[in-house]
């Protein structure tokens, strides 16, 4: 990555996360532009795409939206879940430099965006909070062509945006468990005791997840 | 593969998507998911539900400087390219198991615990414990409840208990409840990879005696 300077010093991805902020604040005061503000901000596809330009062009200005919209979560995510403030800062920025970094293992037919950047974050809690090892299970073998299937990137995109519109819809006392259990308040032995968790729900995509794994392997 | 009867249960998928679940547990879930497709698409789903709530958090400022930070960090390097796939031969143990062995089963090294039943201990966080078992064809572990949860992956061969049978790629989920007496089946000796976050509890006097000498 060759980190080119702009007049003001500032690097491509400073100038360009600066111009993104303006252009989001003028969003906001523009009445027609609203709409697209809205849709800046919620768990949209185009997060995909910056990944996947970060890959192929090592394309800081992707990189730039990409941290303005994780970064914070991220921290906020880690605090939530017991992380001091400084530690949480720290791990968000690693997390991000591992998105780079591993911006190749990313697959938009397999996972979305926002759950392949949390797996990351959660990997992070795990190494630097708890000091521990996570075995992982091994990899799928990828398939002859490199490039991914569109058609389950889209299938995969909209089962993610069913799954989040049921979980943003379900009962607050509901979300709150499931958030409890993700932010570590909760043990395995917890999560099986408790009948409010809304298990339904999460396994609504299972079905197609498991079909698709089939294709995949054939 | 084998058909898989018995699968992981939504509370082990859910901690273990969380990073809640002891490292014992989480190599057992692991293995478990590298046999698995079932599996591997409902950890997948377990995944999807943290990339929401991620997604939907509320955000914590970071430092003015955390952009400029994480490009340094990145210092300049392209992302790495993805290594090339290879398939491990089916009869092999699956990688996660094979990082804690040390390789594949002829790797292994072996204890004794009498009556032909053998174990290594693998390394793991001390708020659980796994180890390979090893149980002779028609040979039975001693019976045993337990105080905590207890995790049985079969990685070779089959046993069977006052439940079901289980053979490769099948879990038992055993909690306080279950008192049992796995036996192995006939023919091929069983090995399980096993773990638990309390020791077990023996149920006469002779393995409740050996039982801080040989760690179970």
């Amino acid at each position: 990555m060759n980190i080119q300077m702009n007049i003001t010093g500032k690097t491509d991805a400073q100038a360009a996360l600066g111009a993104y902020s303006s252009t989001h604040h003028v969003c906001v005061r523009v009445p027609g532009k609203v709409q697209l503000t809205k849709k800046d901000e919620s768990a949209s596809p185009q997060w995909a795409a910056e990944i996947l330009a970060i890959r192929d062009r090592q394309d800081q200005v992707a990189f730039a939206r990409l941290f303005q919209h994780f970064a914070p979560r991220i921290k906020g995510f880690l605090m939530k879940s017991g992380t001091p403030a400084d530690v949480a800062e720290d791990c968000a920025q690693e997390v991000m430099a591992t998105v780079w970094r591993k911006a190749a293992l990313f697959d938009p037919s397999r996972a979305s965006a926002s759950t392949w950047i949390f797996t990351i974050a959660r990997n992070k809690r795990i190494d630097v909070v708890r000091r521990e090892r996570r075995p992982e299970p091994e990899d799928l073998p990828w398939g002859p062509e490199a490039e991914t299937d569109q058609e389950d990137a889209l299938a995969l995109e909209q089962e993610t945006e069913r799954l989040s519109k049921a979980i943003s819809a379900l009962p607050e006392k509901q979300r709150n468990l499931i958030q409890r259990a993700y932010f570590g308040d909760l043990s395995h032995r917890e999560i099986a005791e408790e009948t409010g968790l809304p298990l339904g729900t999460i396994k609504s995509r299972i079905r197609l997840a498991l079909d698709r794994l089939r294709h995949e392997m054939k | 593969m084998s058909q898989i009867n018995h699968h992981l249960t939504d509370a082990l998928l859910m901690a273990y998507s969380a990073g809640t679940l002891p490292e014992a547990f989480s190599l057992v879930v692991a293995t478990h998911i590298s046999m698995c497709d079932e599996c591997r698409a409902r950890a997948g789903s377990f995944d999807s539900v943290g990339g929401q709530l991620l997604d939907s958090a509320s955000g914590e400022a970071l430092s003015d400087d955390a952009l400029a930070a994480t490009l340094r960090l990145i210092g300049g390097a392209a992302p790495e390219p993805r290594a090339p796939s290879t398939r491990r031969a089916p009869s092999t143990f699956p990688l996660p198991l094979q990082d804690y062995v040390g390789g594949d089963v002829d790797a292994i090294r072996w204890k004794r615990l009498g009556g032909g039943v053998r174990q290594m201990i693998l390394p793991s966080s001390s708020d659980a414990s796994v180890r390979l078992l090893y149980i002779p064809g028609g040979a039975a572990v001693p019976d045993h409840g337990h105080r905590g949860t207890e995790l049985t992956l079969v990685l070779q061969g089959a046993f069977r208990d006052e439940t079901d049978r289980f053979g490769v790629g099948d879990i038992e989920v055993a909690t306080e409840d279950l008192e049992h007496k796995p036996v192995a089946e006939p023919g091929v000796a069983c090995i399980c990879l096993a773990a638990t976050d309390a020791p077990l509890k023996f149920n006469s006097m002779i393995p409740r005696m050996l039982q801080p000498l040989f760690r179970i």
